[in-house]
């Protein structure tokens, strides 16, 4: 115990190297089983999705624009997603509810534009 | 009555005196003055307030009441935690003798000593974090590994400058920059050190954004910054469920020394993600992390007494822990690099930075980072992974440190 408590510098490098590698160790351990985890998790829900059996193609119902609708969004280089986040964030910015507000359309700024 | 000898009496056992007739109470004024600019730092510039503001008070409480050879109305009694620890003394590990003469503060500190606070922290950071942005890229566990580098150099650093090997364990945790690890592993190993250690990983952790983007330049080219990553795929809500009893059992097996930080971290996680105990993911993340958080910071603050703190040590602390924060980062932006041409140049190494925990700050500063040299770039949640990855780097490192210093 007194070894340790009075470490040489020579057994404290050693020390810290061992350190460094298990700290390495587990999570490379940690990565490899969330990797494993992720794999199954992603072909067990491609199989369900496949077992779903694929639904007669109708032609899609009209669907009736949202009250306080504005017509259509364009969007350029923006996928949907990012574009309902920037929506919500500029209605919550201006505190109106986002049906009374017009977006026309959404680009994303290169950098060789800025 | 003897009123000239009642006032005389009492002027001798006012505070006022103890500075100037008690030994080294000018010290207390010395630290007083410190708990005051600890509380300007934490309320005016708003460095990790909620910590900050009660060490500092703590630390003033201490200093205000604690006198040698003047204990009997301290809130924090030094010499029942050094008996406490005195294998010769007949007190060894006994709280009863700390409970049978206790101020306030030493109940408080129990907790600190039994290593509660820390792992119930722990349970709050668990029930706040999502793991998602760790699950959708598992290699960013690496980025979290490598940017442990500075608890193990800065170990070596202080066995340089002399520090015992437990000591020097205890102050190389700081660069895990995770302020609930390192009090737990200093309570352990070194508590005589718990105050100036403390004071530096939260500090520090403040300091994050101040500390890091110089670096962050100086690890990376301008071409690597620019980087834009590729949107990560999405997390079922099962992996989310799965993943914390994955990570409890697989590194406690690894390394049982880890159970109280890592149980709690992940028991919290689990009660966030099972969506059947959102009552409890409540109470983790608000009360009872707000509740632990008073009596961890003062009860911290209390071992600030005048006589261990104002010390050489102290001052070596803070310089060592500064070189493990800024070590650990230098890790996670060269493990970053490795990534960055492992990866065909699809990894911003900006991200690696964030490894060194410190959720949310370190993420947010690789965000701001990255924005800066491309305004379409958004790091945050590619950030999330190694910051989260390093809270449980940071755990498995103590946990070494730990098992190897414990006896």
């Amino acid at each position: 115990m007194s070894d340790l408590i009075n470490i040489s510098f020579g057994d404290a490098a050693l020390t810290a190297l061992l350190g460094y590698l298990v700290v390495f160790f587990g999570l490379v351990l940690l990565m490899v089983v969330v990797i494993i985890m992720g794999k199954i998790m992603v072909s067990r829900a491609n199989k369900a999705k496949a077992a779903v059996p694929a639904a007669p193609t109708a032609p899609a119902p009209e669907v009736p624009a949202a009250p306080g609708s504005a017509g259509e969004l364009k969007l350029y280089d923006t996928d949907p997603r990012d574009a309902a986040m920037i929506m919500a964030i500029v209605a919550d910015t201006l505190g109106k509810p986002i049906n009374q507000l017009r977006f026309i359309s959404i680009k994303e700024v290169k950098e060789d534009e800025v | 009555m003897d009123i000239l000898g009642t006032l005389q009496k009492l002027s001798m056992e006012s505070g006022f005196a103890a500075f100037f007739v008690t030994d080294g109470g000018w010290k207390n004024l010395i630290m007083i003055i410190i708990a005051f600019v600890l509380l300007y730092l934490g309320i005016v510039k708003k460095f990790e307030p909620l910590l900050l503001c009660g060490i500092a008070f703590g630390c003033l409480l201490t200093n205000l009441s604690y006198f040698i050879g003047m204990g009997e109305n301290a809130l924090y009694h030094p010499e029942l935690w050094e008996a406490f620890l005195d294998e010769a003394s007949p007190y060894y590990h006994s709280y009863g003798h700390v409970m049978a003469n206790a101020g306030l503060l030493d109940f408080f500190y129990i907790g600190v000593k039994a290593g509660i606070y820390p792992s119930l922290i722990f349970l709050g950071v668990g029930a706040m974090t999502d793991f998602g942005p760790l699950l959708a890229n598992p290699k960013s566990l690496l980025l979290g590994a490598s940017a442990q580098l500075g608890v193990f150099v800065a170990f070596l650093g202080a066995i340089a400058l002399g520090f015992t090997g437990p000591e020097g364990a205890s102050i190389g945790i700081i660069g895990g920059a995770d302020g609930p690890t390192a009090i737990f592993l200093t309570t352990k190993l070194a508590p005589h050190l718990l105050g100036p250690i403390a004071i530096a990983a939260y500090s520090y952790m403040a300091l994050i954004p101040l500390i890091q983007p110089p670096l962050m330049k100086l690890c990376t080219t301008k071409e690597m910054r620019e980087v834009k990553m590729e949107q990560a795929r999405e997390v079922s809500k099962a992996e989310k469920i799965i993943f914390p009893i994955v990570v409890a059992t697989f590194v406690i097996l690894l390394l049982p020394s880890t159970a109280p930080l890592v149980g709690c971290l992940m028991l919290g996680n689990l009660f966030r993600e099972c969506g059947v105990t959102d009552r409890l993911s409540d109470t983790a993340q608000n009360a009872l992390m707000n509740i632990v958080t008073i009596f961890l910071a003062t009860s911290v603050g209390a071992t600030m007494v005048a006589q261990n703190f104002l010390s050489g040590a102290t001052i070596k602390i803070i310089i060592l822990g500064l070189c493990a924060f800024a070590i650990s980062t230098i890790g996670g932006l060269l493990g970053g690099v490795v990534m960055y041409y492992a990866s065909g140049k699809k990894i911003n190494p900006l991200i690696g930075s964030a490894g060194v925990s410190a959720v949310p700050m370190a993420a947010r500063v690789s965000q701001d980072v990255g924005r800066k040299y491309n305004k379409t770039n958004f790091l945050l949640m590619h950030a999330m992974g190694p910051n989260v990855a390093g809270v449980i780097g940071s755990a498995i490192a103590a946990g070494f440190l730990l098992s190897v210093f414990g006896g």
